[in-house]
């Protein structure tokens, strides 16, 4: 499955936090702001809303701009199907109402059928969050029978020709099967396509295959840059001119569309001057479970050094939520540096991602250097910049840069034991 | 997905229902009835979760207002629920529902 990002840049938005890190839990945000403010240093937290399972880290699929873990391969062992119906049974009697499943690629797990209709039982909505490969007309009929809420089909590169990437007929043919079958069993059918240098100039093209599939949401989703994406960003990031010509694309193509399908174009948040409001503040509404059962407040914050996070195996998510030291290590705002702690737009973001402020400044407390007050601002600059350098390259003979690295089980085994041998995070800044 | 030119005006006598991708129900965990859509929820007011509760299909705009004046008497609510309604309406929670 596709996992890349999509911060709605607007708050109104749609979109879920199941595909990217946190961040359109603000349009939520925005739903209850009528009737419950959302008050980030509240005394006891609210419930959590949502749980984001990733069942699994499998997938047939290698993408680029994935945000899994790139050391995935060292993990323990995955959840049994008892327990998860545990972490589901014990995180729904805490709140949490919207599930999604993800991964990895959910549908690898034969269980899914059981954790699906176990969990409607439970009262959830219901998320499935696939590539689609694995989807075939038995398991969605019996997804439909468990009473699976909603579909959300990723389009991803599965070949490994980037140039290839909208011509792939095979490609096209297995997403068009899949399309049929959702909406011969009544789903809604929304498309998720992930957006970065090498497959934005086809906007056009994606666009055109998304009106023959009779796509009614299309979410546009540039890439963020965490876990292989982080890894490969400078072969990712595109152009502002790139950009700025895929939006153009995109406004006609709504204009001549209209209402038969509606379509969300994100831009990476490092074109942003303020930073998203990551799973809208830590451990406000969102829970993620990992395939080995690690409990997160979003699912990129294993990475974070000086945090024991808990797993589902050892703990009661209701323990975890409200007493965990990790659940309450960035809650309210009293852990926030300046520029953050004067700020009046605190309350609003939170001081952005912490996984992003980790990754670029090295500091989860910092504030998110994406946002122009901060001090780190510059890193983020310089990729930008950076960006406008590649793109230029392309057109002209190729420098040698950094190979692109396929999310697989070998690179990750290599990434695995570079971080074991030197105790720390990879990364590429 | 109707757009706003064809969408067709609710009155008294209009059969009205929760679309099929939603789902209404009662969060005890809120105490609040929630509204619920692909990746995505609306938490509702007490008033809002009593009007959305007697969308079901059958019932016209007029007996929905009759049964909320029975569990609320004494309270003029027609106007109050018809607001309500319409933007329940324009946010695609409810619509009419179509004449088998």
């Amino acid at each position: 499955m596709d996992k890349a990002g999509s911060v709605p840049s607007t708050p109104l938005e749609r979109g879920g936090p199941f595909d990217h890190p946190g961040s359109s839990i603000q349009s939520q945000s925005q739903m209850l702001a009528p009737e419950t403010p959302v008050t980030p240093a509240t005394p006891r937290p609210n419930n959590p809303l949502w749980l984001l399972a990733e069942v699994t880290y499998k997938c047939p699929l290698h993408c680029v701009f994935c945000f899994n873990p790139i050391d995935y391969t060292r993990y323990g062992t995955e959840l049994t199907t008892d327990e998860w119906l545990k972490a589901l049974r014990e995180s729904r009697e805490i709140g949490a109402t919207q599930l999604g499943f993800s991964g990895g690629e959910p549908l690898v797990r034969d269980d899914l059928e059981i954790l699906v209709s176990e969990s409607r039982k439970m009262g959830y909505y219901t998320n499935l969050i696939t590539s689609g490969i694995g989807l075939n007309e038995k398991r969605i009929a019996a997804f439909k029978d468990g009473g699976l809420d909603h579909i959300q089909l990723s389009f991803q590169d599965s070949t490994r020709e980037m140039n290839d990437f909208i011509s792939s007929t095979r490609t096209f043919e297995l997403k068009s099967k899949v399309a049929k079958l959702i909406k011969q069993y009544e789903y809604p059918m929304v498309l998720n396509v992930v957006l970065h240098r090498l497959n934005i100039d086809h906007i056009q093209e994606i666009l055109d295959m998304a009106e023959k599939m009779e796509v009614e949401y299309l979410e546009l989703a540039n890439t963020q840059y965490y876990g292989w994406a982080l890894l490969n960003r400078d072969h990712l990031m595109p152009s502002r001119e790139q950009l700025q010509r895929a939006e153009e694309i995109t406004n006609a193509f709504r204009a001549r569309i209209g209402d038969k399908m509606k379509i969300y174009f994100v831009v990476p948040d490092y074109y942003e001057n303020r930073p998203k409001a990551c799973v809208n503040g830590w451990g406000s509404v969102f829970i993620t479970v990992t395939a080995d059962g690690l409990v997160l407040p979003c699912h990129e914050a294993r990475q974070l050094p000086g945090i024991t996070f808990p797993n589902v195996r050892d703990a009661d998510m209701k323990w975890i939520w409200y007493d965990s030291p990790a659940f309450n290590k960035y809650r309210g705002d009293s852990w926030m540096k300046e520029p953050c702690r004067s700020c009046p737009n605190k309350a609003r973001d939170f001081g952005g991602c912490r996984c992003q402020a980790f990754m670029l400044t090295g500091d989860a407390a910092n504030t998110d250097p994406v946002c122009d007050l901060s001090p780190h601002h510059h890193v983020v600059l310089e990729a930008v910049d950076k960006a406008q350098q590649q793109s230029k390259a392309a057109t002209t003979p190729a420098k040698p840069i950094i190979p692109i690295m396929y999310r697989d089980d070998k690179n990750s085994r290599k990434l695995s034991e570079e971080m074991g041998a030197e105790n720390k995070t990879v990364s590429t800044v | 997905m109707s757009n706003m030119a064809e969408r067709a005006v609710l009155n008294a006598d209009s059969v009205i229902e929760i679309p099929r991708h939603f789902r209404l129900q009662w969060e005890p965990a809120q105490q609040a009835h929630v509204l619920l859509y692909p990746e995505g929820m609306v938490k509702l007011s007490g008033s809002a979760g009593e009007i959305l509760k007697r969308v079901d299909g059958v019932s016209s705009i007029d007996s929905i207002v009759k049964s909320l004046e029975q569990a609320f008497p004494g309270a003029d609510l027609r106007a109050d629920v018809l607001s309500f309604l319409e933007t329940a309406y324009g946010q695609g929670w409810i619509r009419p529902k179509h004449a088998a």
